[in-house]
């Protein structure tokens, strides 16, 4: 190889190695969620729900019925029905809900900031109290604290969502009126914000409409809070035991040997590296919320994807529950590839 | 005045079958000088070493007649002032640098850790002198090696970080626990020598704590056998061949030879070793 070819070279490669990632980083998603799409198509062929039947009705003439099912497109083999629903999704459409009479992506864009805002808020009280419960309870492991946090933790696993929303609304709502009732925001409040993003929160501080603010925190505290208690048992008791495991590692005694103090110790030595594992467990816990929780948001009429997709289901309307499924993979895969920049960042060992 | 006095030293844990004494009666005294201990794994050696540095928690239960280090009575020293001895005056090198360095911090912060609890040093003293103790270890691009996370350096280099993380703050006396049974044999006489290099220039007290005889009547200056617990004969570092004691003779006997004429080599007799020294605690 001469000189000049070495030369020439060396900048190609640098560029692939800059381009590479980010394209490798498009194609896998964009692979997933062709994954995704297929996994939906087949589920909607699959189900014994016919679709034409569901929009003539079952009192239709057989002429009527096959009229319907040419329109719709069903008698075109299934690749090109597949392409075609990749096409439509692609394009934002996701077909229109039997059971609302409005387009499924309309429908979804109204509720998936709602299940987002309080899944939002609740994963956030799950980690800025879970996370702490769990590295005190493993520095002081065995002793009440321990006990406590467990016993806190158990709660957490045993108690039924609705059973603890039902009674959240009698003790905070009706008896001491500390937050608001079921629903997003008070009735004469409602659609007096203008929507930017969805998130009542988010639109109501945009718009500066303070009351509204302070309407829709009333509603959604303890519903999030609920939510946050529900991820707190969780990543609690991982934190726990991910933390006793860096613990007993031996460069937690070079720490000490170094004189390092206790809480220096637990945070930077023993925490920073389970920053990556827990980044899983949050992120699954976030996925799960997101998925919306059917039993908070009916105790609380909150109206999310989870409700949506509950009703969807009784009433087989199959565009919606298909739409709602995709956005639901969405978000995992989202959640996915974010835990994975996260990684990269937080650890030194991954980075290569 | 010597620099570490060691009196009746007992190491106890409880279990099922009641309390387990490791370190049973230990006594010593180490000065500016290299000392030895070995024995094999279970004799209590390590543990020795970590009750010195105060980091045997519970349920262990440290006592002793007399534990001084620099004329300080370290039984029942409150855990903060125990703290500003560990890495300042007294430091530890462990064994293993793949498990006894911090995976996720620089070495270059890890190192400088013991002078951010222990000075008022500014950050960029703290670099200088962070970079003077990777250099005294013989690294030769100190600059690079503190940016550089655990991972991406050998078991060797990594030993040599450990070691100059323990030296930064210049203490008085290092504890050196099997620092080199990790460690390729190519590499382990360069890593003693560092050391050996670094505690004699400095006057620093050594307890080199292993498993391996010949290493340490090679490194040090004085060598405590231990078996069960217990020292059970001391030597001077050129006078192995003046051990007494069935125990060590055991230990020397079973070392292979390089002009080996035996078959195989003896195993010790624990019960007629056992009988000796109830024998001669009686």
């Amino acid at each position: 190889m001469t000189l000049t070819q070495t030369m020439t070279q060396a900048p190609a490669r640098k560029l692939a190695q800059r381009v590479w990632p980010p394209l490798r980083f498009v194609l896998t998603v964009a692979v997933t969620f062709l994954g995704l799409l297929a996994i939906t198509f087949v589920i909607g062929r699959v189900v014994p729900i016919d679709p034409v039947l569901a929009v003539v009705g079952d009192r239709a003439s057989v002429e009527t019925y096959e009229a319907a099912r040419q329109a719709m497109g069903l008698h075109d083999p299934w690749v090109v029905q597949f392409a075609r629903y990749v096409g439509d999704v692609v394009q934002g459409d996701l077909g229109q809900s039997v059971s609302t009479g409005r387009a499924v992506a309309d429908d979804l864009a109204r509720v998936f900031p709602a299940t987002l805002e309080m899944a939002t808020l609740g994963i956030l009280i799950g980690v800025a109290l879970g996370v702490p419960m769990g590295v005190w309870a493993a520095a002081r492991q065995g002793t009440w604290v321990d006990q406590v946090i467990r016993v806190i933790g158990l709660a957490g696993y045993a108690i039924p969502a609705f059973w603890l929303g039902l009674v959240g609304l009698v003790l905070f709502y009706a008896k001491l009126r500390w937050v608001g009732g079921p629903g997003r925001i008070d009735i004469f409040l409602d659609g007096m914000v203008p929507v930017r993003s969805g998130l009542l929160l988010l639109d109501s501080a945009i718009a500066g409409n303070w009351e509204a603010f302070r309407s829709a925190f009333s509603h959604i505290v303890l519903p999030a809070t609920i939510l946050g208690f529900f991820s707190l048992a969780y990543i609690a008791r991982m934190t726990r035991s991910f933390m006793l495991e860096q613990l007993g590692q031996e460069f937690i005694i070079t720490a000490r040997v170094k004189g390092v103090p206790e809480r220096v110790v637990l945070w930077r030595h023993a925490f920073r590296p389970i920053r990556v594992q827990l980044i899983t467990v949050i992120g699954l816990s976030y996925a799960g919320l997101l998925e919306g929780s059917v039993m908070i948001e009916t105790v609380f009429s909150w109206p999310g994807i989870g409700n949506y997709l509950t009703t969807a289901l009784l009433n087989a309307d199959m565009n919606a529950v298909l739409g709602a499924t995709l956005v639901i993979g969405a978000v995992f895969v989202a959640i996915n590839k974010g835990s994975d920049a996260l990684y990269r960042l937080l650890d030194p060992r991954a980075r290569t | 005045m010597s620099l570490l006095a060691v009196d009746n030293l007992r190491v106890t844990f409880p279990s099922d079958q009641g309390p387990v004494e490791v370190v049973r009666g230990l006594s010593f005294a180490l000065g500016r000088e290299r000392l030895g201990i070995v024995g094999e794994s279970g004799s209590g050696k390590s543990m020795t070493g970590r009750a010195i540095m105060g980091l045997i928690g519970a349920p262990g239960r440290v006592t002793a007649d007399r534990l001084e280090f620099e004329g300080r009575d370290l039984r029942n020293l409150p855990e903060w002032e125990f703290r500003k001895l560990r890495g300042a005056r007294m430091s530890m090198v462990l064994q293993d640098p793949k498990f006894s360095l911090n995976p996720v911090i620089r070495i270059g912060d890890q190192i400088a850790e013991a002078l951010e609890f222990h000075t008022q040093l500014s950050a960029s003293a703290r670099r200088v002198r962070v970079l003077e103790a990777l250099e005294a270890v013989r690294i030769d691009d100190p600059e690079r090696v503190a940016r550089l996370y655990p991972h991406e350096v050998s078991g060797g280099m990594g030993q040599r970080v450990m070691i100059a993380m323990m030296v930064v703050m210049e203490p008085a006396l290092m504890i050196a626990d099997e620092p080199t049974s990790a460690l390729d044999v190519s590499v382990r006489g360069q890593v003693l020598d560092i050391m050996d290099d670094l505690v004699r220039r400095r006057g620093m007290g050594l307890l080199l704590i292993s498993h391996d005889l010949n290493m340490v009547a090679r490194w040090c200056d004085r060598i405590l056998v231990m078996y069960r617990g217990q020292i059970v004969e001391e030597l001077g570092a050129g006078a192995l061949n003046t051990a007494q004691h069935p125990y060590t003779l055991g230990l020397l006997a079973s070392l292979p030879k390089l002009n080996e004429e035996r078959a195989t080599l003896p195993i010790l007799d624990r019960a007629a070793l056992d009988g000796f020294m109830a024998g001669a605690a009686r």
